[in-house]
């Protein structure tokens, strides 16, 4: 009976995490040990400043950001850049506002709660400027994708010469990680494309990973205080556990001595 | 403790007790006799009233955030999870609270399976209790179509479709239920109404659930009929309520690991992607509690035959009391019934695993042998063993077994 | 059920320690419930907006909207200034120099939301040349003061600056 019990508990978990398992891809992605995994796992400040760089100098001219504004970049658990450095930034961008008392739209300087300025007016544009392909929203892409971070980190260093005897179509690329292999996005990093402020050298594989750190975090922009506010719940529900297991065990006492 | 009639301390309590008797209904509540010997697969009952309650709950509050609107529902699911004070804890509390309310009420049916608990005199009790189930089902997979995700989308379309299978009317039956000749903003807007009306329609069902199981009262473990109250029965209250605390408790530590650490994992990745009427996802699998019957619909090759058979599975349920007639409640003291019992567990396992797998070769092989064996073990193998199955012998009361034996096993 | 007084003390312990911390965890739940119902970020991050005066002429008004409500934003003329600083502190229901209502003269910026209960006064009526609210008959001057009515204070004056000439900054 007890064994049963043992075998029926173990199935259900496996038939929990069984479908997970199963989808993962063929192709073997890249594991990085992002400071953000696991249960104690926090943002890097500096890499996700760093991303941001990479995401508005290359990535922003076409992907969106429409979930984001500019005041997430100041907020805590993001990058956390000061009141004044998001002024700065939402500053440099022209925001189409109106329309006025004239009824006519006007444009004025960026503010911290406007939305980030998407490259394209609408998708439609988008597709016409990219030979038919949607440059996907970057807002919760990393969610968005079996795999996650490490894929997206994949994906960007994962471009090759095709493998011979490999057709490849017209105006897509070959990735290793791409399902299918063809992309339609060319690669889009080189080693030296930005110029980090930090002094970071700006490699390939580095600028890879600081973007996908920054694009975890604008998935999941409160992923610190989750963890952190996990910990303290499961802390406290094991002590009201004890608790109660002790207390429970008082009153059943009364029960069990009349036997 | 004899049978007794409540009279409240207070004098107002009294004026109170005689035009509206709540204190008699709390003082039945409290004092419940309730058989001792429940284990703690008897403490789901007290769990799956919580998820109700939380699911309620945060489903309020995420309603007062939401906008059910096919433009904007995708970016207001996200507003909730960016902007809102503590929206994002919310919702993975109402997304993950899902998958706990059905983890939950699948032991709390295999509890009812193994120990023989819907038979006479609780027939009525298993048949609400699987109409609770069944709205269940719908509630939670028009909730998985607001967030109008790649997956809320497809997902709808597809279950929708189900019913397009019914000769004459089947077509004209989905439009009606899409509001238009796809899934769009009208089918939304319905499912986002029905989604909040049928949890209060469970709300009453599982009033009428405990209602109808205060009358015969608990089944219990070693399945014999009790006399209540006597030396078998406790006061639900304090001994069953510390019980189900404590179990609750535990039940929680699992909630917050699902919620805290791993939110999304019992989610689908597609439904990050705003929902796309022009392209259809790769794999559409429904959330992990449907898969069981998702491997059903599409073991059978004939459209309106896999939904019959999909709609048979659930509905064979209901007729169980009548078809297994053996008198002996409890699979302890059934030893060929138990062995079947585990191979049935073991068949909705495997039906769960293949419905997330494709449709195609050896799973579909597995697929259609699990789903001949899953009707064969309610159609025939029930039957044929309620007359033929030796069991053993029952103890006379509950104390009797654990007198005799030198188990100190805690209750 | 004869046991001695310590373990009794330390079985109430028990149920009193598991009383108090079931209700700090009740209490710590019920907050996120409570709280999300504030203003969220995004509505907290529209707190300010600017706006352009360069259009209006002396003796006009507009009206813009800020965190949900109008604010009055008049070019007062000579006149009305001088009508506003002319009159007795001692005549007002709720005493306040014009100088203290206004950063210049000319602008008078204030929240456009009687302090009855709640309602938005028509510019340039009532009986003294200033704001007149038809909910329920409070007659404000041309400094937003309370002079005749139920409103029990002046109108509110938000935060706000001059950015420059032609820019105000409200909030």
């Amino acid at each position: 009976m007890n064994i049963n019990k043992f075998i029926y508990i173990k199935l259900i978990i496996i038939l929990l995490f069984s479908s997970n398992i199963l989808f993962a891809s063929d192709t073997k992605l890249i594991k990085q040990n992002w400071s953000f995994k696991g249960v104690t796992g926090k943002f890097d400040r500096s890499s996700l400043q760093r991303g941001y760089q990479v995401y508005t100098e290359v990535c922003a001219s076409c992907h969106s950001m429409n979930l984001l504004s500019y005041r997430n970049l100041g907020e805590k658990g993001g990058p956390e850049f000061s009141l004044d450095q998001v002024k700065a930034i939402a500053a440099n961008f022209e925001i189409t506002d109106g329309p006025n008392s004239d009824g006519e739209m006007f444009t004025r300087p960026g503010r911290p709660s406007d939305k980030f300025v998407s490259p394209y007016p609408n998708v439609q544009a988008s597709m016409a400027a990219n030979g038919g392909a949607y440059p996907p929203d970057m807002s919760v892409l990393v969610k968005a994708r079996k795999g996650g971070s490490d894929y997206i980190y994949s994906l960007l260093v994962g471009y090759e010469d095709p493998p011979s005897g490999f057709k490849l179509d017209d105006g897509v690329y070959y990735n290793k990680y791409m399902d299918g292999n063809q992309i339609k996005m060319s690669n889009p990093l080189s080693d030296g494309l930005v110029s980090y402020s930090d002094g970071t050298n700006a490699t390939e594989s580095q600028m890879a990973k600081d973007v996908t750190h920054f694009l975890t975090w604008a998935a999941e922009p409160h992923l610190e205080n989750r963890h952190k506010t996990g910990w303290r719940v499961i802390i406290f529900l094991i002590i009201l556990t004890l608790l109660v297991y002790f207390s429970m065990k008082k009153v059943w006492s009364r029960i069990d001595s009349e036997k | 403790m004899s049978e007794h009639h409540y009279t409240p301390s207070s004098k107002f309590g009294k004026w109170f007790n005689d035009r509206l008797p709540l204190l008699t209904l709390g003082d039945h509540l409290a004092s419940y006799p309730t058989p001792k010997n429940l284990n703690y697969w008897w403490t789901f009952g007290g769990i799956l009233t919580f998820c109700l309650v939380t699911q309620i709950v945060t489903g309020l509050v995420l309603a007062m955030h939401y906008v059910a609107h096919a433009d904007m529902a995708f970016d207001s699911v996200e507003h909730i999870m960016r902007n809102v004070n503590y929206g994002w804890l919310i919702r993975y509390i109402h997304s993950n609270g899902a998958s706990m309310f059905f983890l939950a009420v699948y032991i709390h049916i295999f509890r009812a399976l193994f120990y023989g608990s819907y038979k006479s005199p609780r027939e009525i009790i298993w048949i609400l209790g699987m109409l609770i189930y069944l709205l269940m089902m719908a509630t939670a997979f028009m909730g998985y179509v607001l967030p109008w995700g790649q997956m809320s989308f497809w997902g709808a379309t597809v279950i929708t479709n189900l019913f397009s299978a019914i000769p004459l009317v089947g077509e004209s039956i989905v439009t009606w239920l899409w509001g238009g000749y796809a899934v769009d903003n009208p089918t939304l807007t319905r499912f986002f109404s029905l989604h909040y009306l049928f949890p209060f329609i469970i709300l009453g069902l599982v009033v009428l659930h405990i209602w109808a199981l205060h009358v015969p009262g608990n089944n219990n473990p070693v399945g014999i009929d009790i006399k209540k109250p006597s030396k078998d029965t406790v006061p639900f209250h304090p001994y069953i309520t510390i019980k189900d605390l404590f179990a609750l408790l535990i039940f929680l530590i699992i909630f917050s690991g699902f919620v805290f650490f791993s939110p999304n994992v019992l989610g689908h990745s597609d439904n990050y992607i705003q929902a796309n009427p022009m392209v259809t996802p790769k794999h559409i699998v429904p959330e992990w509690y449907l898969l069981p019957f998702y491997a059903i619909l599409r073991s059978v090759p004939d459209k309106l035959g896999g939904v019959v058979l999909l709609f048979a599975s659930i509905f064979i349920l209901m007729a169980l009391p009548w078809l297994d007639r053996s008198k002996v409640r409890s699979a302890i003291f059934r030893p060929i019934y138990k062995q079947f019992f585990w191979l049935l567990v073991l068949d909705v396992l495997v039906l769960g695993y293949v419905g997330a797998m494709p449709a195609e070769g050896l799973y579909l092989l597995i697929a259609r042998v699990s789903t001949a064996y899953y009707f064969l073990h309610f159609l025939v193998i029930l039957p044929v063993l309620s007359s033929f199955e030796k069991t053993e012998p029952l103890p006379l009361s509950i104390s009797a077994p654990v007198l005799t034996g030198n188990s100190n096993e805690y209750k | 059920m004869e046991k001695s007084g310590k373990k009794n003390n330390r079985r109430d312990f028990l149920f009193t320690a598991s009383y108090t911390v079931g209700a700090v965890g009740i209490g710590a739940t019920i907050w996120p419930f409570i709280h999300q119902m504030n203003p969220d970020s995004s509505v907290k991050a529209l707190a300010t907006t600017e706006v352009d005066i360069s259009q209006v002429e002396p003796g006009n008004s507009i009206t813009v909207l800020w965190r949900g409500k109008p604010v009055f934003i008049k070019r007062r003329t000579e006149s009305e200034i001088s009508e506003a600083r002319s009159v007795k502190l001692e005549e007002l229901k709720h005493p306040e120099k014009d100088e203290d209502r206004v950063q210049k003269p000319e602008w008078l910026v204030m929240m456009g939301i009687c302090t009855h209960l709640g309602c938005v006064p028509l510019s340039d009526k009532g009986e003294y040349n200033g704001w007149f609210c038809p909910c329920h008959g409070s007659h404000y001057d041309t400094a937003g003061r309370i002079r005749k009515g139920p409103a029990p204070v002046n109108m509110e004056i938000p935060k706000y600056e001059f950015v420059d000439n032609n820019t105000i900054k409200i909030g």
